[in-house]
């Protein structure tokens, strides 16, 4: 798992590959004055910092900067401020900043990393004006600094008994200057207030009374609306375009040609942009759009079914590039007691967030401002930059409320085109919405992939090797993006005789990072497989993982990404069994099924350790039920926001339930994807939910890691092993299907 | 007769208000309240009556505003997410929404809380499978529905209180 993590020239941590692992690390965040939507410039009275203002009324506004995606990080990350500055939680105020990474540091929603990167930084950032307040509470009362106190918003001084509003301090604080971050105390664990504590998300209040909060809600004055036509083929381009009955359409503002966006396209993949005074008009005017597509010279006629046979053919093969050889695992096999053999494959899918793509641009006096539902706005701004050939000063990005991300947004291609279609329309915002079509037709699709999978046992039942042969895509020996595989995937450290390889098929298929990109197929191939291995083994999942994970220890980081520990993987599997009573209703093996099923999965992903039993019911031919999960998770130290913890592992683990079990598929034929909508690209719906996902946080020393992620793998397998305990079938392909 | 492309003048009542709008007759409803009517908190996912983001209630049903063209309820009564909580079941149900901090993204939240509000409109004491039942049609890709299912449990029992 590829994340590339590098200083830049002015000192900030940038992600320029957001798939991978978490890496704890402090990020540098400026502190300079400048809140620039926090409703005061630099300057202005009471700024503190850039994140940090307080209102002669005492009322305190903390600035939230990471994109809100349905994370929770817009309620998260103030909280970790408002902690050290000592605020009331209930009185502060949160307000999104703009996306400048100069001013805010890194504004990223992606790889589950918000919560390391930012778990000091963000502290620092409250500490630090805390410090200010007390520095000139100290000047204004003629005290030693050192002599005061803070509660609540107020400065206390103990020997007199003085107690005042932050506020009265707040103007002269803000002249004084920034302490050093580095050194800033920071509050004991044991004095936490807000950090641990149950906060619902700042935005429920407006969500639930329907206030214009997403990218898709933006409204502006003269605003013009886009529809667009993307070649249908990947890396299409057009060869003839009669736009002259859309021109003469009522309300149709301007036909615009340009490209997709998608830097996987390598400069082709023509669109065409309709602009009208109403986003209805200019998606009508699109139907009657004369365009003549042509095909790239090579993947127009790519298609599932010869991925498919390709695939399979390459897998009876020797892997055309090494991962990791660690012994010798052939020599290894033929000497082993037992061995197990299987094959596991996945499928290409879509993101499928709920909120469609969409950008607002205004382009005005060759300047350009962004109203982007971006997981990743800093890398937006230079693919705009560069697509416009505008200086990236030029280019102003808000950023709105996100209707899902999933990692669908960390592309910027709507954004690029947005800019684009602004520049042929000077002077107007312009809205770019995709259709739901649009949006399932012009994704970066998770790779699908293909394993051969051969175990060792010994005489004990321990592993003595294992193999993978990974089959996906990539170009000039290289992974697509999201189709590579770690050299370190469990259990290659705890093994004695490794072999992992891999062969790349190419494709036209734009790839990306879904939501625990790669640990989403490799947990369903990986702990599907060590499933059998156990039974083999004569033990159960738990066991087998208990054998090859022995003493606690650290284990050698990888080249990226954060070090594995058996001990705390030990701790969520023991904690998960005894939640769950395991093995509880389980068949023995060879024993009588019942249709009803119990199975086990655990994960490391994005740094966070995920053990979870699932209970199925095979309900009749073709149908499976989850009826309860149980989940212990350890993401270190402290779970931030409690209430929000929770309502993310219990999404992630339904969105794996709805990888596994609602048919989501996406298929190529002919170079362009075939499905259309929730018809045939079904996502998970209510009667389908578990009626309890049971959630356990088993804490450890290590610093907060994040949450987005590493609860959604394990389910996968632990489906398709609870549906081998009920039924006697081993599912090895995604989606599971029983007929 | 409505000619289609041809903008006509449309009446219907919207959150309590007789609206008139001249709009295309088959324009959806959906976008006559985002567009014409400044009302942006009924959302679009699918333009295919799947995902039911764009619900709303007509005349105390749950209807699919991306499905209904504008000039087909013409004389009828509408309400949005915008007003919803003005009436009683409404209000129950936007206040368990967020008194269990139901959302997620939040993106889907507009049509479930309309589709909750006209079940237990229907309704008032649903069981767990009527409440699956009637809120099928919405999608949440966040998966928030646990909470979907315990609000509008909570705000059935505070009709019961």
């Amino acid at each position: 798992m590829s994340t590339r993590v590098h200083l830049d020239r002015r000192g900030f941590l940038t992600v320029s590959l957001l798939g991978g692992t978490a890496l704890a690390f402090d990020a540098c965040v400026p502190l300079s004055a400048q809140g620039a939507e926090q409703g005061a410039g630099q300057g202005a009275p009471g700024v503190l910092n850039a994140f940090v203002r307080i209102a002669p009324d005492n009322a305190i506004t903390i600035g939230a900067k990471n994109p809100e995606i349905g994370q929770g990080i817009r309620t998260m990350l103030p909280m970790l401020i408002a902690e050290e500055l000592d605020a009331d939680w209930a009185q502060v105020r949160i307000a999104q900043t703009l996306a400048d990474d100069a001013v805010y540091g890194p504004q990223v929603a992606g790889g589950s990393r918000a919560t390391p990167v930012n778990w000091l930084p963000m502290r620092r950032v409250g500490a630090a004006a805390r410090q200010m307040i007390l520095n000139a509470a100290a000047a204004e009362w003629g005290v030693e600094a050192a002599t005061l106190t803070t509660e609540r918003g107020h400065v206390v001084a103990a020997a007199s008994g003085r107690r005042a509003p932050y506020a009265a301090f707040a103007v002269r604080a803000a002249g004084l200057p920034a302490p050093d971050l580095a050194t800033v105390p920071l509050k004991a664990a044991r004095d936490f207030r807000i950090i641990g504590t149950a906060q619902p998300g700042v935005d429920t209040p407006a969500i639930v009374a329907g206030k214009p909060l997403f990218g898709i809600d933006t409204d502006l004055p003269n605003m013009v609306h886009a529809a667009i036509a993307i070649s249908p083929v990947f890396g299409g381009t057009i060869t003839a375009l009669d736009d002259a009955a859309v021109r003469a359409i009522p309300g149709v503002v301007a036909v615009v040609r340009l490209n997709s966006g998608l830097a996987a396209a390598n400069g082709a993949d023509d669109a065409v942009a309709v602009v009208a005074d109403s986003w209805w008009t200019a998606a009508q005017a699109r139907q009657k759009l004369a365009i003549a597509w042509a095909p790239p010279a090579a993947g127009g006629d790519h298609a599932t079914a010869s991925y498919e046979r390709t695939a399979a053919t390459l897998l009876d093969g020797e892997p055309r590039h090494d991962l990791a050889r660690i012994g010798d695992a052939a020599a290894a096999l033929k000497g082993a007691h037992r061995v197990v053999t299987a094959r596991y494959d996945y499928p290409f899918l879509a993101h499928a967030t709920l909120e469609p793509q969409n950008c607002t641009a205004l382009f005005a006096d060759g300047k350009l401002e962004l109203w982007a539902p971006s997981q990743a706005p800093a890398a937006g701004r230079k693919a705009t930059a560069k697509a416009l050939g505008i200086a990236p000063e030029a280019i102003t990005i808000h950023m709105p409320r996100i209707g899902g991300g999933f990692g669908r947004r960390l592309m910027n291609d709507y954004m690029v085109q947005a800019a684009l279609i602004a520049k042929a329309v000077p002077g107007r915002p312009v809205k770019l919405l995709y259709d739901r079509t649009d949006d399932i037709r012009h994704d970066c699709y998770r790779p699908a992939g293909w394993h051969r999978l051969t175990a060792g046992l010994d005489a004990k039942g321990a592993i003595a090797a294992i193999t993978d042969h990974f089959v996906s895509f990539g170009h000039d020996g290289e992974p697509a993006i999201a189709a590579e595989m770690s050299p370190f995937e469990f259990p290659a450290q705890l093994v004695p005789a490794v072999h992992y390889g891999a062969t790349y098929m190419p494709t036209t298929m734009p790839t990306g990072w879904l939501r625990a990109p790669t640990s989403n197929a490799m947990a369903f191939t990986f702990q599907g497989f060590l499933d059998e291995v156990a039974l083999a083994a004569g033990c159960d999942l738990p066991e087998l993982l208990r054998r090859t994970l022995g003493e606690p220890r650290t284990l050698p980081p990888p080249e990226r990404g954060a070090a594995f520990d058996t001990g705390r993987a030990r701790r969520v599997i023991d904690a998960v069994c005894t939640r769950a009573g395991w093995p509880g209703g389980r068949a023995t093996p060879g024993g009588a099924k019942t249709g009803k099923g119990r199975g086990f999965g655990f994960y490391f992903s994005h740094a966070g350790y995920f053990a979870e039993v699932v209970d199925i019911t095979v309900v009749d031919k073709t149908t499976i039920r989850v009826d309860k999960v149980w989940v212990a998770g350890d993401v270190g130290s402290h779970v931030i926001n409690p209430l929000n913890a929770v309502h993310q592992v219990q999404g992630s683990v339904i969105d794996g339930i709805a990888q596994a079990l609602a048919g989501q598929k996406i298929d190529v034929v002919a170079g362009a994807v075939a499905q259309e909508n929730f018809g045939d690209f079904p996502l998970l719906r209510i009667d389908a939910a578990p009626r309890a996902v049971d959630v356990t946080f088993v804490p450890s020393d290590a610093a907060p890691t994040g949450l987005g992620e590493p609860a959604l793998p394990p389910v996968i397998p632990a489906i398709a092993n609870a549906v081998f305990d009920a039924a006697g079938r081993r599912l090895r392909s995604l989606p599971l299907r029983l007929a | 007769m409505p000619e289609q492309g041809v903008p006509m003048s449309v009446t219907i009542t919207v959150n309590g208000m007789p609206r008139t709008i001249d709009v295309d007759p088959d324009k959806p409803l959906l976008w006559a309240l985002r567009e014409d009517m400044k009302l942006p908190g009924t959302k679009f996912g699918c333009g295919a009556g799947l995902c039911g983001a764009c619900t709303v209630m007509m005349d105390g049903d749950a209807i699919r505003a991306c499905q209904t063209p504008v000039a087909s309820i013409a004389g009828k009564a509408v309400t949005t997410i915008e007003h919803v909580a003005t009436t009683p079941v409404g209000r129950r149900v936007s206040e368990a929404w967020a008194a269990l901090d139901v959302p997620q993204c939040g993106y889907c939240q507009a049509g479930q809380i309309m589709s909750a509000t006209a079940l237990l409109t229907q309704i008032p004491a649903p069981t767990p499978e009527q409440i699956d039942g009637a809120m099928s049609g919405n999608i949440c890709r966040c998966a928030t529905y646990l909470r979907i299912r315990a609000a509008i449990a909570k705000a059935a029992a505070g009709a019961a209180a």
